[in-house]
Order: structure tokens, then sequence, then C-alpha cells
């Protein structure tokens, strides 16, 4: 043999992947390079300055949005969590019972339909109930991040348990315990790496929804997000990279947290 | 029936009535804030559109007629909504062309990474993770930031000599398309690399020895057995690309619209929110005949669940 | 157990911190987008001890939407003149009697009792100007001043032209460009006019309403535009220049007024007054770079707007200036029709 053959070879598939590689880091490397650009210029470089920072930290309504879309990633996450937590629980180590798959379909219904559909839904509705009551708060981006973060919770909860079987559970329950310290000791300490995977995964998708904050926001409720939506379509300065990046930089420790938790099965 | 058999199914049911008290905060909350209002959307598409937005309380259909057919501004004939259909055909047609071309760059990706060794495997898995939980709207503007007319391409080609002036990338059809490749491509690789990752490589080596050539495995061998996958891959991006929204309203300069576009108009500018309560339950049907396109072939593929 | 406690109160403090963003002594403006000056807010926030939130919009057809649907929460708006006997009709704005205001004396005379507000019972000028052309005078060195460059794009600005999507000032330019008035409800000028802006837009690159930046970085080379917004546009390149349009151009203004379900009444009140002090209004006007219609004031404004040739209609193009105003509801029916017909 003149040189080693593996039949996984696929001739061409590795240079497609790295450009592949390539094209995926590349725009984001170009638009965090040009957030340390001295200058406002997109396409020379001007040397090196933290300016760009220093604006977004300056920015009033930056700052708000961004403690906005922290308040209202954390607060969904965590009651999304919750549910999913109990909702996983219910629908799993199970034999088939009716309404089984009406609430897999209900759980898995904001992934199904298209964001602007559910956008277009919670606009109608909130604006009647916002109305009707007078209260125009925060609770509305809360309760419609949480719906569609429940989904995203599930997943990972879900999965761990389903690769959970029940003995340690029946053994608890045979040595006396009540099923709440058998969940409590038992069930919860095995479910932890899923229901972390699975708040994380919520926030992330809360922290970087734009399309239903944007349609049911009222005055004054910016999240991050938004806010750069309507920067991106009306006046862009480098100050968005800066944002942007910090923005990157907290989506990536998020993802390396996430990636070794899920890898360290037990 | 014997007493312990009596037992057992009182604690069945037992079972049962706790499982529905356990799931019942997720199904409200979701009924509450993301599947009821969707009924109400179907409400308002048979409702006469206001003057200023918003709707009258009287019923017609007009705002469903309105989807497919438009009436002559100045000589009141009734033909097909040019506009509507024509923003339907493009979307339908860049979702279309946005999920192919994710497959044409994911399978290779989601194939290299698969077939790497063990250790190293990991990090190129790392590597498809990060832009899959980084925001769209940054990925986006990264986008943006590499077409406009100074980005980063006009600006090589023109040192280059190969483009004389600047050439307009940004606000067309290619734009949106690139953008949404960029935006949805994990969402390919993923699903692609999980069918991929229970792989047996032992069959590749049988094709082999019967003298296969590589083509010839990939298409005969490894395409069908990561089936799944594909299909997955593609309904996890075609959805998406049908009804995105923020991908062509940054890149797509408020002119080139998509679905998504076409309906934030309705409730906007465009006061007409029957109309757009129409457009949306049309896009939701169209997602639900894909998905039922998904649900019956992957039970046709031998329902692979690892 | 410990630790879900401590969850579960952490979990509480964050819900009750949600609530604080509408503690007393808030002011919820929603206004054009990169049109507020952010010292004149900060000092507006110093003086009264209000916290101030701004909302973008960029058409008054969705400002408008918005705010009709109810519930947005919003205490000020800022439409343009021939949307405010809608905003008045349709019963969204307050009548909060400006003119009976202690900074009221301040408005310049012509701009003290206006057809679209009699006496000024609902608003207060915010900023006024002119819909024109803007040209990068580096790519296409022809005339500029007229609606040609939109409606008949030179071949060097074709694929290169933006048009600000607002309604009223797209069909307005078409129908002044065809040789008709203001609110004309004639079909066959109307006819022209939708074969005229069907025929444009594949002309155009976009329909966005961004193009103080987009003009400066090169993305556009031309572009449907306000005469303030021109201005900012060529402090950053010289080369754009603003264009009175031959065939005539629509005179407007914006003002603030406050909303009917406003929560924040008193302050809104309070900045409603502020705004007529010339010295906010010339800080606002240097940073949107309009006139404001307050006397005075530009004695707080930069040099550079004292004879810059976006503020100062040149004497060649004074007549051609046509009042903005409102159109009767069936005329408005056939713009907005035509309009639709444009969104492909």
């Amino acid at each position: 043999m003149a040189r080693q053959f593996s039949v996984r070879r696929q001739t061409g598939f590795t240079a497609i992947a790295m450009m592949c590689f390539f094209a995926l880091y590349l725009p984001i490397a170009v638009l965090v390079v040009y957030a340390f650009n001295a200058g406002t210029s997109l396409n020379t470089w001007e040397g090196f300055s933290l300016q760009w920072f220093v604006k977004a930290f300056e920015n009033q309504q930056v700052i708000e949005a961004s403690i906005r879309s922290l308040q209202i990633a954390v607060v969904a996450a965590l009651v999304a969590t919750a549910a999913a937590t109990m909702a996983a629980l219910a629908t799993t180590r199970t034999e088939p019972y009716r309404g089984l798959t009406l609430k897999y379909a209900f759980i898995n219904q904001p992934l199904m339909i298209p964001e602007i559909v559910t956008a277009v839904a919670l606009l109608i509705f909130f604006s009647r109930i916002k109305v009707w009551t007078g209260y125009s708060g925060l609770g509305y981006l809360i309760a419609a991040h949480t719906a569609f973060c429940i989904p995203f919770a599930y997943l990972p909860i879900r999965a761990r348990l389903e690769n959970m079987d029940l003995t340690l559970e029946r053994a608890a329950a045979d040595l006396y315990a009540t099923p709440w310290k058998t969940f409590r000791y038992v069930t919860l300490p095995l479910l932890w790496p899923g229901i972390l995977a699975g708040l994380m995964l919520a926030f992330v998708i809360s922290l970087d929804d734009v399309v239903i904050t944007e349609f049911v926001k009222s005055a004054g409720q910016d999240t991050l997000p938004t806010y750069m939506l309507g920067q991106l379509r009306r006046a862009i300065t480098p100050e968005m990279n800066a944002i942007s990046t910090l923005f990157l930089l907290l989506s990536i420790c998020i993802v390396t947290v996430f990636f070794f938790v899920n890898k360290k099965r037990i | 029936m014997s007493e312990a058999a009596e037992v057992i199914e009182a604690e069945a049911r037992r079972d049962v009535r706790n499982r529905w008290l356990l799931s019942m905060p997720a199904l409200l909350i979701i009924l509450l804030a993301a599947a009821g209002p969707l009924l109400i959307v179907v409400v308002y598409s048979f409702l006469t559109p206001g003057p200023y937005g918003d709707v009258q309380w009287q019923p017609t259909l007009s705002g469903w007629v309105n989807v497919f057919l438009e009436r002559d501004i100045f000589d009141e004939t009734l033909s097909l909504a040019d506009a509507h259909v024509s923003i339907f055909m493009r979307s339908v047609w860049l979702s279309l062309v946005t999920t192919v071309l994710t497959l044409l760059v994911g399978f290779p990706t989601a194939y290299f990474i698969a077939t790497r060794p063990d250790n190293s495997r990991e990090l190129w898995l790392f590597l498809i993770t990060i832009p899959f939980w980084t925001n769209l709207l940054i990925r986006t503007f990264a986008i943006l930031q590499i077409i406009r007319n100074e980005g980063l391409i006009n600006t090589i080609m023109i040192k280059l000599g190969l483009f004389a002036s600047p050439v307009q990338m940004l606000f067309t059809d290619g734009a949106i398309l690139t953008g949404m490749v960029y935006v949805y491509l994990p969402l390919m690789v993923l699903p692609l690399y999980a069918s991929m990752e229970k792989l047996d490589f032992r069959l590749l080596e049988a094709g082999y020895d019967l003298y296969a050539t590589p083509f010839q495995v990939l298409r005969r061998i490894i395409v069908p057995l990561v089936k799944p996958g594909i299909i997955a891959g593609s309904i996890l991006v075609f959805i998406p690309a049908l009804g995105a929204y923020v991908t062509p309203s940054i890149l797509g300069g408020g002119k080139n619209l998509m679905l998504g576009n076409l309906i934030e108009l309705q409730f906007g500018q465009g006061r007409n929110w029957p109309l757009g309560a129409a457009l949306s339950i049309t896009l939701m049907l169209i997602v639900m005949v894909a998905l039922l396109f998904y649900v019956r072939n992957a039970k046709g593929a031998g329902g692979r669940h690892g | 157990m410990k630790r879900i406690k401590t969850t579960l109160a952490l979990a509480a403090a964050l819900l009750a911190s949600t609530g604080l963003a509408h503690a007393e002594g808030v002011l919820n403006i929603y206004n054009w987008g990169n049109y507020t000056s952010p010292e004149m807010i900060k000092k507006f926030e110093d003086q009264y001890k209000v916290k101030v939130t701004i909302t973008d919009y960029d058409s008054n057809d969705t400002a408008l939407a918005k705010v009709r649907q109810g519930g947005s929460g919003f205490d000020m708006v800022v439409p343009s003149q021939n949307y405010i006997p809608i905003w008045i009709s349709e019963g969204l704005l307050l009548e909060t009697d400006p003119g009976k205001m202690e900074n009221f004396k301040n408005i310049a005379d012509v701009w003290k009792d206006p057809e679209f507000d009699p006496g000024r019972k609902y608003t207060v000028p915010w900023a006024m100007g002119i819909v024109g052309t803007v040209v990068n005078t580096d790519v296409y060195n022809g005339d500029v001043n007229t609606w040609g460059i939109i409606f008949d794009t030179p071949a060097e600005l074709k694929g290169k032209v933006n048009v600000v999507p607002e309604m009223n000032d797209v069909i307005d330019a078409a129908v002044l460009y065809n040789g008709g008035t203001k609110c004309t409800g004639d079909l066959t000028i109307l006819k022209k006019v939708r074969d005229t802006l069907v025929k444009a837009k594949p002309d155009w690159v976009a329909m966005e309403y961004g193009t103080i930046e987009k003009m400066g970085s090169g993305d556009f080379s031309a572009s449907s535009d306000w005469n303030g917004s021109a201005f900012r546009q060529r402090l950053a390149n010289p080369k754009i220049k603003f264009g009175y349009p031959k065939e005539g151009f629509v005179n407007w203004s914006d003002n603030l007024a406050v909303l009917k379900d406003a929560a924040n009444v008193e302050n809104a009140k309070l900045f409603l007054n502020f705004m007529m002090d010339p010295e906010n209004a010339g800080m606002n006007s240097s940073f949107h770079r309009y006139a404001n219609g307050i006397a005075g004031s530009e004695a707080f404004m930069p040099a550079d707007m004292k004879d810059a040739p976006e503020i100062n209609i040149p004497a060649e193009f004074a007549s051609k200036g046509v009042p903005s105003q409102t159109c009767p509801p069936e005329v408005q029916e056939l713009y907005t029709k035509i309009w639709t017909e444009l969104q492909k």
C-alpha cells in the first residue's frame, strides 16, 4: 500500500470542514477585533483602544437594557426550569397513559411554532390584558420568556431522567423514606446535572430572544437584544462591536460550563 | 377483581393524577403565554381592520381573501395578490436554498468531527457549539460588517484589484441567504453529528472490501445510515428560516421582505391586523406540513433511536 | 433544603426588583430614533429628579399603531403635524394646554397657533424641517434638486438609492413629481403616482430609516431624507449634499404631546414646559440639527447651524415649499393602498 488507507476518508471533506470553521469564526473575529479599534472605521485599523467599551459602560440605555435582560433571563430560567423539572418527572419513567402524547406536544409547542407567530399572538393577547388591567410591567415579558424557555429546559432534564432507572428510588421507599425525602436525597442529586444544563440552556435562550420581546415590550422595556436591533437598523457605531464582544464573552463562558457539566456523566 | 389488583389499580390512578398535577405549571404557563393566544390570532384573522391598526369586531373574510387576492386600487378588478404570493415564494425559496446549502457544508463538517479521534473530537464539537449558543443578532451583525460596502470583503477585493468599486452585497437576497446559512449552520451540523457518531464504520470497510469507490460508500452506505440526521437537520433549519425576522430585517434593508417581515409590517405601518393574523396562520400551516413530512420520514427511516 | 430556600429567596428578590422600573419619578418617551439629545435628557433628569426612558420608532404609522393598541405604557410621543389631527380625533392625546404654560412665550410667533393644533392645546414644537433628497456627490455629480434622484434614478445611482419608508413623505414626493398638489384625490394623478413608485422601486437598494450612518459608510449613495439628517451626514462627509426638489417639497414639523393614558402626567407636563425653554431646545437642535421653533434658541446652537445650507432655504427654492397637512380620510385611504402595493 502506497499510503495508509482509511475507510473513514472522504475526499474534500476535511477541506470543506476547515473552510466551514474558518467561515464561522472569521466574521465573529472581525467583529471582536474592531471593538478595540481606536477610530470609528470598520475597515481600517487605527490603533488599539478601549474607548468603545468605556462608551458602552457610560451609556445609560445599554446598562439598563443589560440589567433588564439579566433580570428577565434569571427569573424566566428559574421558573421555566422548575416547571420543566416537574413536567419531566411527570412524563418519564412511566407506562404510557392517556394524555401523555398531548403533554409532549404541548410542552414542545413553542419549539414548533415560528417565533414570529407566537410574537403576534402575544402582542394581541397582552395588549388586551394591558388595557383591562392597566398593568404594563415586566411581568408580560417574563411570562412569555418562561413559556418559550420551558421546552429548552425540559430537553436535557428529560434526557437525564430517561437514563436513570427507578431502582434507587424504590430502595429508598423500601427504607420508609417519604416521597419528598426520596426526591430530595435520591432523585434530585442524580438529576442535578440535567437540571443545571436545562437552567443554562433556558437562560441563554431567554437572553438571546429578540422577536417575541420586540413585540411584547412596553415603554422603556428594551432588553439588550431589542436595543441592539434598533441600533443596527438606525445607527451603527463600534460601540455595538464592544457590546457584542461582551455579550459573546458571557455566552462563551456559559457554553463552556454547559459543555463540561454535560460531558461529566455519572 | 381481587383486592390486590384493586390496590394496584388505585395506585396507578393516583400515579397518573399526581403526574398531571406535576405537569400542570408547565402546561399552564405554555397555555397562557404561548399556545392559548394562538386561538386569538385565528379569531382576529376573521375581523375587519381598524382604520389605524387594531380591529373592529365585525366578522369578514377579507383578511383571508387578502392573503392571496388583491383588488386593484383604480379599476377595482380582483387579481392574484402578486405582492404576497411573491413574498411567500421568496421565503420558501430562500429557506429551501438555505437548507440545501447548510446541508452541503454541514454534512462534510459533521462527518469530519465524527471521524476525529476521541480526544480531539470534543474540541471540534465545542467549536461548533459556541456559535450555536451565541446570540443570533450578534452573528447577523457580524455578517453585516463583513459584506457591507466598506466591509472586509469589498476592502480586500478592492486592494487586490479584483473590484474597481465596492460591490453592493448588503440589502440583497444574496445577503439574506448568506446571513441565514451562517446563522443556521450549527442547527444542521449538530443533528448530523449525532447520527454520524453512532455510525458503524465496519460497514464502510465491508463496502470497500466489495470494491466500492469512496463516493459509492458515501452514497450507498453513509447517507442512508445518517438519513434521520439529515431530515432532522433540514427541519431544524427550514422552519426557523421560513419564519426568519431578524436576519432579513437587518440584511434585507426593508425592501427584500420575507414572510416574517411582511407579517410584522401589517401590525405597524400596514395597519391591517386581520391580514397579519391570516398570514401568521398560513405560515404556521406551512410549518405543520413540513413537520408532518418530518414525522412520516423519520418513521420511514427505520426509527433509529440511539 | 437550605440551598433551595436561598434560591427561592433570591428568586423572590429578583422578581421584586423587576417591579422597580415602575417607581415614582419616571417619564417614558416614545420618539423617532436618533432624535433626542442625550445631554438634554440628562439635564432634565438632574433638574427634576425624574428617570427618562426613550423608546424609538421609525414611522408615524408604527407609532400610531403601537399606541392605539393600548397599554403601551408611554407618556409622551412626537408625531408629525399631519398626524396630529388623527391622534387628537382618535382620542389618544391629553389636553395639557401648553398654551397656558410658563415658557409658552418663547415659542416663535408663527408656531404659536398652528392649524394642526389651534391654540396649542396639546402640543409643543420639537423640530421642523424639509423632506428632500440627499446625494453623495462623489458618486453622482448632477442636479440633486429634483425628485428624479428617487423616481428616475440616474444611472450612477441605480441600486444605491435608499428611500426612508415614511408613507406620506414618499407619496407626497411622488405626487409633486407628477405635477399634482398635496393631498390630491385626482385618480389620474394617483395612478401615475403608483406607476412611478412601482417602476422606481427596483432601482432602490433599501427602504430604511437609518440614513445618517449608512450614507456616511457608503452603503447608500443617495436617499430621500430630512434636512437635519442630511446636515449630520455632511458634517461626517462634506461630499454629501442636501437637495431641495424643484418639483416641490413638504415642510413639516414634529410636535411633542402627552398621551391620554399616560401614567406620569405631571412629569410629562414638566417636560413640555422644559422643551419650550430656549436653552433646552437649542441643546436638542445641536443634536438633531433641525430648527425647533423656539425663539432665542439659536443662541445655544453651534455656529455652523447659522449658515448651514440645509437649514437656510436658498431663495430660488423658497417658493417651492408646501406645508404638511392632514389629507381627507378618503384620500388617505388611497395613499395607504398605494403604499401597501409598494411593499412587495
